[in-house]
């Protein structure tokens, strides 16, 4: 296979899309709760739960988008224990998110081996079906939600009276608080909501990609989605285009494995390849970026 | 609410809100016990007893805290600074590759091949964390996601080495470094007790971090830089020299971690050496609030947690993962104590 054909080809650009996915929710997510100033380091953790959460909700029968509901909502109580943490305890953003990916990796492991002791691989569930329409017809209806998070994200933050909170919480909560608006009610909603899009990212894992739940599967794909929001400069519309750009290396490089030039190199290499270009994203960004002015700064009031 | 902090904190304060902290991470894991179909009383005396019941437990504690000594005093070096070093995974594998080259490759003579080991680690630990320290300081990237991405990467290279270049040709197939000599081994503390010399090197560590930190320039520095490293630039300080003498350090001893576990306990490379003790660390470091001979007791409290665990898990059916719950749960709640020790909380 030649590498023009790679590009040419349509299941190339459906895997693009899928990759994407869920890095899109997890980045919106993480974007949303940096925006107004916290740091959600809990995310691979997160991400780890919703996917768990979603699945075993399927599998003890309820429907799909009940499946992805259950996500969100472990996701916003994982958020909960985050924001209430950070925002009016003021506790290191760093500390609490390692502490928050710990245990909510080890709380979905824990369940996991609690629900079902016995089996030794994962059960299958009925996952998302390919929609079939005239547009992305093989992606899942879960993609075009993607989609429609980064929508609905820049709308709110750019449009609406509460993005222009929420991004005031993050750049100069003190002016907030003038306005008489609640600094940490924002910034709590905002981890709340930001990390139930994590779970939810994190879902599309096990009810669209695969229709299964596997321990390791995250992999990584929250650091990265740090890694994306630090691309996309904190704006909805560059992540989107940074999560597409990196979902087009990663489908690249599987393929590109199977060319001639790729038999050669080790099989290591590839899959070392996305987070060594997320280090190069976050060096390259690195300089232009505008980081929110009170990112990783809790709030309390009288306090200057 | 509000936080006002309290001018003088009594002794009470400062010591009821982390036993309060500890009692509490005692209450979930009762909770968890019984979630999971077991009895919390018997659950927790299992944990306990699996841990220091037996001669054979206690040298499992001390075997296991080795490695969490390394990464718990080199996550508490880093984060005194405040550099957040959260890649002591990736560089305690760098030091066990280093390990095993020198033990395997050198042709050393005996009594040098282990300080050669030994330092070989120290130096490829200590380069895997000055990169993404320099990234930091020269072009402002943030260390706690390369730290964090690069551990992934070292992961991928070390696996990449045992199928290719350093896999053993005895081996059976299986993704293994070939076993080092007889003398480039760590011999045991006790003939015939199964604790090795890397523990001791542990320990001695931990005392001269202590000293470097209570007793050095450099350590007040260091300290000075994690507190404010706008003042201390003002005061003249040379504040990315500190950073990067800090990432030596600090990535030197998680790599001790590679070495010891390398040359003290397995013998051979595998890409399982570590079932995330770089990640531990940082709850190591946390637990004993960085305070390196602190991190020789929390270590142990870990490694008590995880021995007994594993050995509850097999008689009780609970899951083992619970050691590493609780774990996160005493993290969260002791810096929440540390917290609410020395400020309090005002409504309005």
């Amino acid at each position: 296979m030649d590498l023009i054909d790679i590009l040419l080809s349509a299941t190339f650009w459906a895997a693009v899309l899928r990759i994407a996915s869920p890095l899109i929710f997890a980045t919106m997510g993480e974007l949303i709760c940096e925006r107004a100033g916290v740091l959600n380091l809990g995310i691979e953790g997160i991400m780890v739960a919703g996917a768990f959460a979603g699945w075993i909700a399927v599998y003890a029968g309820l429907p799909l988008w009940a499946g992805v509901g259950c996500a969100f909502l472990t996701g916003v109580m994982f958020g909960l224990i985050h924001g209430t943490l950070t925002v009016p305890f003021g506790l290191s953003q760093h500390v609490v998110g390692i502490g928050l990916t710990l245990l909510a990796t080890s709380a979905t492991y824990f369940a996991y081996r609690v629900a079902l002791p016995e089996v030794s691989s994962p059960p299958r569930i009925e996952a998302f079906q390919p929609t079939g329409w005239p547009i992305l017809g093989s992606q899942t209806v879960l993609t075009w939600a993607a989609l429609a998070t980064v929508a609905i994200t820049a709308w709110v933050l750019y449009r609406t009276p509460l993005g222009l909170a929420l991004r005031a919480v993050g750049e100069n909560p003190a002016a907030v608080e003038a306005q008489g608006l609640p600094v940490h009610g924002l910034r709590m909603g905002a981890v709340a909501v930001g990390s139930g899009l994590m779970a939810v990212g994190g879902s599309f894992l096990t009810l669209s990609a695969f229709n299964s739940f596997f321990f390791d599967m995250v992999n990584g794909r929250g650091w990265i989605c740090i890694a994306l929001v630090v691309f996309g400069a904190w704006m909805p519309g560059r992540a989107l285009l940074g999560a597409l750009l990196f979902a087009g290396f990663d489908a690249f490089q599987v393929r590109l494995q199977q060319t001639e030039l790729g038999a050669g190199l080790p099989y290591q290499l590839f899959l070392a390849m996305p987070y060594l270009l997320s280090i190069l994203a976050l060096i390259l960004m690195s300089r232009r970026a505008e980081v929110p002015a009170a990112l990783m700064t809790p709030y309390n009031k009288g306090e200057r | 609410m509000r936080l006002e902090p309290v001018e003088a904190p009594t002794l009470a304060r400062r010591l009821g809100y982390p036993a309060a902290a500890l009692a509490a991470t005692v209450v979930v894991a009762a909770l968890l016990a019984a979630v999971a179909g077991g009895n919390p009383a018997a659950v927790l005396g299992q944990i306990v007893d699996g841990a220091v019941g037996t001669k054979f437990a206690r040298l499992e504690t001390l075997n296991r805290a080795t490695p969490l000594i390394f990464t718990g005093l080199a996550v508490a070096v880093a984060f005194r600074a405040k550099l957040w070093n959260i890649g002591a995974e990736a560089q305690l594998y760098l030091g066990a590759v280093a390990t095993v080259l020198i033990g395997t490759q050198s042709g050393l003579p005996g009594p040098l091949v282990i300080p050669a080991m030994a330092a070989g680690a120290v130096i490829a630990g200590a380069a895997m964390l000055l990169g993404p320290t320099l990234l930091k300081t020269k072009l402002g990237v943030d260390e706690v996601v390369t730290t964090l991405l690069l551990n992934f990467v070292v992961l991928l290279f070390v696996g990449y080495l045992l199928e290719g270049p350093m896999k053993d040709p005895m081996g059976m197939g299986w993704p293994k470094s070939p076993s080092l000599p007889k003398e480039a081994r760590l011999p045991r503390i006790v003939e015939g007790l199964r604790l090795h010399w890397g523990f001791g090197l542990a320990l001695i560590c931990a005392f001269g971090v202590w000293l470097v930190q209570a007793r050095t320039t450099l350590g007040f520095e260091m300290r000075a830089v994690g507190l404010n490293a706008r003042a201390a630039r003002f005061a003249g300080m040379p504040v990315n020299a500190v950073l990067a003498k800090t990432a030596l350090i600090s990535g030197g001893l998680a790599a001790l971690a590679g070495f010891s576990e390398v040359a003290g306990l397995k013998g051979n490379l595998t890409a399982d050496i570590s079932p995330g003790f770089g990640y531990t660390g940082i709850v190591v470091a946390m637990l004993a609030l960085l305070n390196p001979l602190g991190v020789v007791v929390s270590a142990l409290f870990v490694a008590g947690i995880f021995v007994g665990a594993d050995s509850m898990s097999r008689s009780a059916g609970v899951p083992s993962y619970i050691a590493d719950i609780l774990l996160a749960t005493a993290l969260l709640f002791m810096v929440l104590a540390l917290m609410l020790s020395r400020f309090r909380v005002v409504r309005g």
